[in-house]
């Protein structure tokens, strides 16, 4: 029976279509506003992803990685002075402004690393040697700063190892191109190191952006940062501590959130609408075929179940064609990285559920129908 | 569930002081109005009389597809007052045929696919009941047209397909509600000799709901009805002299 309840919505062509179709277009803009936003999300913490480093330290108030607050020169002693800790670093963090060739200024996200040890430096050089940045004025730009547009502008090309630009009107030049993963912010990023990036930066008070540290071997993260924090007051995340911290502050203190579930919510309401009504009418239009069947002796269960198996099919139908449609988007902005776009397995999973309790809702009204339909009725002309 | 066997012939169908009523307050109507009825095992049973006199209200309540007021319904020795609506349902799957006067095809799927739906309401798996249900078609005259859509047909041909649907299971009663009246004279004439030939078979009880003169000559016996009562049932001598009357 089941195979032929498939028949009857399959003959339906226009009600069939519908249906797919509302179900695609309600799973294609679930699953595509999800992976944009969770995109988005990413790209506040991929500072963490391009320094790797296990400890971050901050000021007390700093709740995210984009977020900086200077601290006292001393607190890198302090921090190294804590037991567990097995070194740390200081580490400059800024947006500035850089001028290319052509004499346009770009804006920057400018990072100091630690000129002895180079803690935080970029996992993939593309080309030359991070190494370098020991000499003064130089710096390791990444491929995007590097682009014809950024700071390549003028040169026709793109910035290769030994061009120059200048920072806040000092000279800069590259000794390397590396690979990031893109910030939130949109700006490319230059390393360089600490003692330098005071030199890039406008003169302040205090200086140190943050402090990366490193727990000794055998001792976790988060044992070390808890410690930390209780002896110098400063706050210290671990990699996932901060990550969590930074998207709950993205979801406290901006919009993007909010407007990105009113569209994820609009989707799953429009699969509701669609489905549901079109699914509906099928149920109406075929109550005489219904009540023939319920007079030839089908249950409410099985013609529950026959119209929950149809709504499911196509649930699932349109639901893969979304999820393909949303893969193909994906792929067409890989190569750019522009709109960001990440899909994580478990809200497909989960889109997956809000489709099938779409398909639920919708098969549960033609049920209710179903279930109240009188067999006597096929006798009344 | 297996119905007893019904120790008389006269016990196919037995229907004793059933009343029917449908709404409430001014909208009230009896359409039953303790009605009895008998029809039995082997026999072509037409019930006749004006619109409105509670006809369809009495075949509904013989095939449990409508719950009455007051009154015992059995069928084939099965009592079906006080049975749950569940075992009335698995009891009309496997013992009652329907045919419609809309003729009630599913018209997606195949004229094979719409005959094995009884079948495959009976738990019988998909080859067995199309291998049957090309079977029956053939009986009524549609062979090789199994893969056909009910829309393809003229309405003398769906309606065959119908009782093939009807038939395919191997109902003991068959229960028609105006079988011919969307049909034409000629086609009428045809599904009245399918329905007198097949359907009429030892152990098997058809009643026919009609409104069509032109079938009174195809019954065993007729009741007549007026306003929700039984005014007269014939056979015999008296029978053959109401055909011809109202011929
Ligand atoms: N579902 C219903 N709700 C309310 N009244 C009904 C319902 N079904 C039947 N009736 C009423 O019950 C009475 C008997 O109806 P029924 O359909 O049994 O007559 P019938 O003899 O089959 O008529 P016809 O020859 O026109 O088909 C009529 O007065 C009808 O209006
Ligand atoms: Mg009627």
């Amino acid at each position: 029976m089941y195979l032929l309840a498939l028949k009857m919505l399959l003959g339906d062509r226009a009600k069939y279509i519908m249906l797919v179709g509302g179900l695609t277009f309600s799973s294609l803009l679930m699953t595509q506003q999800n992976g944009v936003f969770q995109g988005l999300l990413s790209w506040t913490t991929s500072h963490m992803r391009n320094m790797r480093a296990s400890i971050w330290v901050v000021e007390s108030r700093v709740e995210q990685v984009n977020e900086t607050k200077a601290l006292r020169d001393t607190d890198v002693n302090r921090v190294r002075s804590v037991d567990g800790v097995d070194f740390a670093v200081p580490l400059f963090q800024g947006v500035m402004k850089a001028r290319a060739a052509d004499g346009s200024d770009k804006q920057v996200q400018l990072i100091g690393l630690h000129g002895g040890t180079l803690y935080g430096r970029p996992a993939v050089m593309v080309d030359g040697d991070i190494s370098q940045l020991r000499v003064p004025n130089t710096v390791v730009v990444d491929e995007l700063a590097a682009q014809p547009t950024r700071l390549g502008a003028g040169l026709g090309r793109s910035l290769k190892v030994g061009d120059t630009f200048e920072i806040n009107d000092r000279e800069a030049r590259v000794v390397g191109i590396c690979k990031t993963e893109r910030h939130f912010f949109g700006y490319p990023y230059v390393f360089t190191s600490y003692d330098q990036a005071l030199q890039y930066a406008p003169r302040q008070r205090k200086m140190l952006s943050m402090i990366l540290a490193e727990p000794k071997p055998g001792i976790p993260a988060e044992e070390v940062a808890r410690r930390i924090a209780a002896e110098t007051g400063m706050k210290a995340y671990t990699v996932p501590e901060f990550e969590r911290s930074t998207v709950a502050w993205i979801w406290r203190n901006t919009g993007i959130p909010a407007s990105f579930m009113t569209t994820i919510i609009l989707g799953f309401v429009v699969g509701v609408a669609v489905s549901g009504q079109t699914f509906y009418s099928f149920v109406l239009e075929n109550l005489k075929n219904l009540g023939a069947l319920k007079a030839m002796g089908a249950g409410n269960g099985l013609l529950a179940g026959m119209l929950l198996f149809q709504a499911i099919t196509v649930g699932v139908i349109g639901y893969g064609l979304g999820l393909g449609l949303t893969a193909l988007f994906g792929l067409a902005v890989a190569q750019s990285g522009q709109p960001p776009f990440k899909l994580v397995p478990l809200y497909l999973v989960q889109t997956f559920g809000a489709v099938l309790v779409i398909c639920v809702l919708a098969a549960l009204f033609g049920i209710r129908k179903v279930a109240r339909l009188e067999p006597a009725i096929v006798f009344r002309g | 569930m297996t119905p007893t066997a019904s120790p008389h012939a006269d016990g196919a169908v037995r229907v004793r002081g059933v009343i029917k009523t449908f709404g409430v307050g001014d909208a009230k109507t009896v359409a039953l109005k303790g009605i009895d009825f008998s029809a039995a095992e082997g026999e072509l049973h037409l019930v006749v009389g004006p619109s409105g006199c509670g006809k369809t209200t009495l075949l509904s309540v013989v095939a449990g597809t409508l719950d009455w007021d007051e009154g015992d319904v059995s069928v084939f020795g099965t009592r079906l007052d006080g049975m749950g609506k569940g075992a009335v349902t698995r009891f009309r799957r496997s013992n009652i045929g329907f045919i419609f006067q809309q003729f009630n095809l599913i018209p997606t799927l195949t004229l094979v696919e719409n005959v094995s739906v009884p079948l495959l309401l009976n738990g019988a798996g998909r080859r067995t009941a199309e291998e049957k249900a090309a079977q029956l078609l053939k009986q009524v005259g549609l062979e090789g047209r199994g893969n056909k859509r009910p829309t393809q047909l003229s309405g003398g041909q769906q309606q065959r397909v119908a009782i093939a649907r009807a038939l395919v299971h191997e109902p003991r009663l068959l229960i028609c509600d105006e079988p011919t009246s969307a049909l034409d004279s000629a086609t009428g004439h045809q599904i009245m000799d399918i329905l007198s030939g097949v359907a009429r078979a030892p152990g098997r009880c058809v009643i026919i709901v009609t409104h069509d003169p032109r079938t009174h000559r195809y019954a065993d016996r007729i009741t007549e009805m007026e306003d929700g009562r039984v005014t007269r049932v014939l056979d015999g001598a008296a029978l053959g002299e109401f055909v011809s009357m109202t011929h």
